[in-house]
């Protein structure tokens, strides 16, 4: 068992990590096959000079940047409220729209928009992605910050309000640093999960505000494209360099 | 003070609210409901909905999609176990090993999808290796069958299971194992009746955690098992696009949450002390 | 004849050397104590008796028979953990049937019920772990050890986990377990007391060396070196020898010829129960201890008094 354990553990990694491994490794052959024929970088010019591509890719940051700020705001006050006290309803919805099937979390916030704009003139878009995307990362949000606050010692803000801070102060003033680390992951984690939702996304995205995911989502639906694998490599580098690049900044 | 904590709880309620619970709400309203002629919903209130989800027809989607979370969460066991029980032992190369199963979770979940389709359709890697090795003459069907499904439910939910075994056998008492061998157990049986029955919480955790988001997933069935493997999500997603039943999808829909429901409340009742 | 034979054991650590070349005997049906300090090799030589450490160099022979290279579950020797380490989701009788179990030994039943009433805990037999007092844990894991029949029992602090009134208690029930069933026993402690009140012979180890071995009178009474005079109990040094503060007299009037004397102040006198202790200053200015009875007088601070004890009760210990 001590050697073949090992070897079990091996192969799991490599299970893990192989196929992106490849899949990042064919983004730079020549063929449009899988097989290896030599090194290009057809596949980034062609991701490149794909304008409907840019378009996509801006509307994911987008939506990922404005929903992030608000969701970590909002996560955060709320978690915050909830540690002086807990409210079970709230708490509770929080967790189970993190176990909700996101199909059926698109379904629902889908029939509830279609159902708002019969009253408002309004229709399915950029902000009702937003919406939807602060809503699913808020309850990451949430889970990180009350993480962080349960380790917290409540003696330090009573000893705040003893010195003569108002309660605003001893959150701004003693709580909130102690909590950086904890929503600086949480703001991280609020951005991945914006930024790769497609489901969700997709339901209440409408017609003209396609963003990355559905772009990927078409390109794989319709068969092998060596595109799909330079987007990919790009993403998986990219969201690599956000985690080094945040894990740096909170170590500084 | 009451007056701060409303204002700080009042952006989160008003999400909750209006973007939560109000959908689960018409979700709710609209299964007991009757599907109109253009698609919409309207009277009469009706159980019918909930009543269909017994039809064989959709029957065997639902056992289909029991069947595959539960394959997905037996093998998400089987590669974990092995894994956190050597992570847990690995001294000062821990966070290092569990950041290397983390890793791959913080990529797109549609990249990893995709690589997996990259590496099993009929033109993918595997195929043409073994074509190029000329051992097989037409492609092998990997993609687009329930195994396909099951290994891509594996890839996504991995990190799940291995998470609660790692900090559950993380806790373990070394001398236990000391305890088992001075007392004639060998590795396999002190595994068997010391691990394995203190592991058992770590277990139920991880089964839990992998089998509620395979049970409802939609995307790796939709492009691992393209329409040849659908599962509940794909359903319900039917019922809202191409089928237009918007009744019989919500009480669907409310049919898989009441799953969720249960289990999470059944893993809390036993083990919520040591979890929370 | 089964004695354990230590033979020119060595460990070492990344950073040090632990045991540091231990030989040593134990006789068949002894009670013997390996008595030191913490960090001072006698927990990693009792893991290397035990199979959880393989020694780097020297022989571990038990009845003849070479240990070294054995699993634990392979040697015949069983541990009472400095914790227990008993298996928290099985009860005090599942505990105890560990071992036999293993064995697929036929009579399991009945050995449990009998190791369990030897220890006094039959009523206890269906609690888990969690729900039993510190006594009763430790009682669960001398059965769950002694059940095996082993030709050696290893006791790692067995006693240090509990409140001292229990830990007095334990230590005479452990002296007539031992007599009882015959089986050897290896026990470590950093308790000077426990290892002189319990043991048949004493291995006195300091720096992973054995620094004496004997009983505990000798090892008291005629401590080997000046680590050993202390570690064993308080002892005024003066020059080249020792005395314990309880052979110490003291007194107002002149003692009798041919003690060792020393004129001193009383510099403090504390009334500890079951005896006084009074601390003076010799003219040289070192300090000295009388443990005295009650009927020996009572003396002030300040008091000058002659301090003194008979020549054959020094240790001669040159530094």
């Amino acid at each position: 068992m001590k050697r073949l354990l090992p070897l079990y553990v091996i192969a799991i990694y490599a299970f893990l990590h192989v196929p992106l491994l490849i899949l990042c490794g064919f983004s730079f052959n020549s063929s449009k096959f899988t097989v290896w024929e030599g090194f290009s970088l057809v596949w980034y010019e062609a991701m490149w000079n794909d304008g409907a591509l840019a378009e996509a890719t801006l509307n994911s940051l987008v939506i990922a940047v404005v929903s992030t700020v608000v969701a970590t705001a909002v996560g955060t006050l709320g978690a915050y409220g909830l540690w002086k006290k807990n409210s079970r309803l709230l708490s509770g919805s929080m967790y189970l729209s993190l176990v909700t099937p996101e199909i059926i979390t698109g379904i629902a916030m889908l029939a509830t928009f279609q159902w708002a704009f019969r009253y408002l003139h309004l229709q399915l878009g950029m902000t009702t992605v937003i919406l939807a995307h602060v809503t699913f990362s808020m309850a990451y949000v949430l889970l990180v910050v009350m993480a962080r606050l349960r380790t917290a010692d409540p003696a330090l803000e009573e000893a705040a309000l003893d010195l003569g801070a108002t309660e605003w102060q001893a959150f701004r003033l003693v709580t909130l640093p102690m909590l950086k680390p904890g929503i600086a992951a949480a703001a991280l984690l609020a951005f991945t999960v914006s930024f790769d939702d497609y489901v969700i996304t997709a339901l209440v995205a409408g017609v003209d505000s396609e963003t990355l995911p559905m772009v990927l989502y078409a390109m794989a639906r319709r068969g092998a494209n060596p595109v799909v694998s330079a987007i990919s490599t790009v993403i998986f580098v990219g969201l690599g360099l956000l985690i080094v690049v945040s894990e740096r900044l909170q170590k500084a | 003070m009451m007056r701060l904590r409303a204002f700080f709880l009042l952006p989160a309620w008003a999400f909750t609210l209006l973007l939560f619970l109000a959908p689960m709400g018409i979700i709710v309203v609209y299964s007991l409901q009757t599907k109109g002629v253009y698609g919409g919903v309207g009277e009469p209130w009706t159980f019918e909905n909930y009543v269909r989800l017994f039809d064989p027809l959709y029957g065997v989607i639902l056992l289909r999609s029991f069947a595959m979370a539960g394959a997905a969460t037996f093998g998400c066991l089987v590669l974990a176990f092995p894994l956190a029980l050597y992570i847990s032992r690995s001294g000062t190369r821990k966070t290092l090993l569990l950041n290397l199963v983390m890793l791959p979770f913080w990529t797109s979940f549609l990249v990893r999808t995709y690589a997996w389709m990259f590496l099993l359709r009929d033109t993918g890697l595997i195929n043409s290796m073994l074509f190029g090795m000329g051992l097989i003459n037409e492609p092998l069907p990997l993609l687009y069958n329930d195994g396909a499904v099951v290994v891509g439910l594996i890839y996504g939910y991995l990190p799940f299971a291995v998470l609660p075994l790692y900090s559950n056998l993380e806790r373990l008492d070394k001398g236990l194992l000391e305890a088992a061998a001075d007392l004639g157990a060998k590795p396999w049986e002190a595994m068997l009746h010391v691990v394995l029955p203190l592991t058992a919480p770590g277990m139920r955790a991880a089964g839990v955690l992998v089998f509620i988001p395979s049970l409802g997933a939609y995307l790796t069935p939709d492009l691992l098992g393209g329409g040849k493997s659908m599962m509940i999500g794909n359903l319900v997603q039917n019922q809202f696009t191409s089928a237009r039943d918007w009744p019989f999808g919500s009480a669907l829909s409310l049919g898989l949450m009441a799953v969720v429901m249960l289990l999470l409340w059944a893993l809390l009742r036993r083990d919520g002390e040591e979890m929370l | 004849m089964s004695e354990l034979i230590l033979e020119g054991i060595y460990k070492d650590f990344p950073t040090h050397r632990v045991v540091d070349g231990i030989t040593l005997t134990i006789p068949q049906g002894c009670f013997y104590s390996l008595l030191g300090p913490s960090g001072c090799g006698k927990t990693t030589t009792l893991r290397m008796i035990a199979g959880f450490d393989e020694p780097d160099r020297g022989l571990i022979k038990l009845a003849g028979r070479t240990l070294n290279g054995l699993r634990p579950y392979e040697r015949p020797v069983t541990t009472v953990f400095q914790s227990y380490a008993l298996f928290p989701h099985l009860t005090a009788a599942e505990n105890v049937a560990f071992g036999l179990r293993r064995r697929k030994d036929p009579d399991t039943a009945k050995k449990v019920r009998d190791a369990l009433e030897l220890v006094q805990l039959s009523a206890k037999a269906d609690r888990l772990p969690a729900k039993m007092s510190g006594g009763e844990r430790q009682r669960t894991a001398l059965a769950r050890a002694l059940v095996l029949e082993p030709e050696l029992l290893l006791l790692d602090e067995p006693l240090s986990a509990l409140d001292p009134a229990l830990r007095k208690q334990m230590r005479v029930e452990l002296k007539e377990l031992q007599a009882r069933v015959g089986i050897t026993f290896l026990f470590i402690t950093h308790d000077q007391e426990e290892a002189l009140s319990l043991s048949d012979r004493i291995a006195v180890m300091h720096q992973g060396r054995i620094e004496q071995m004997g009983s505990p009178q000798e090892i008291y009474l005629t401590p080997a070196t000046r680590f050993v005079a202390g570690f064993l109990g308080a002892v005024n040094w003066v020059g080249d020898v020792g005395v314990r503060p309880e052979l110490t007299r003291i007194s107002r009037e002149r003692p009798p010829s041919g003690m060792r004397v020393k004129e001193s102040t009383v510099s403090s006198a504390m009334f500890l129960g079951d005896c006084f202790r009074v601390e003076a200053q010799t003219a040289a200015g070192q300090s000295l201890v009388a443990q005295i009875a009650h009927g020996l007088g009572q003396f002030e601070r300040g008091e000058r008094v002659h301090l003194w004890w008979d020549p054959s009760d020094e240790m001669a210990l040159p530094e």
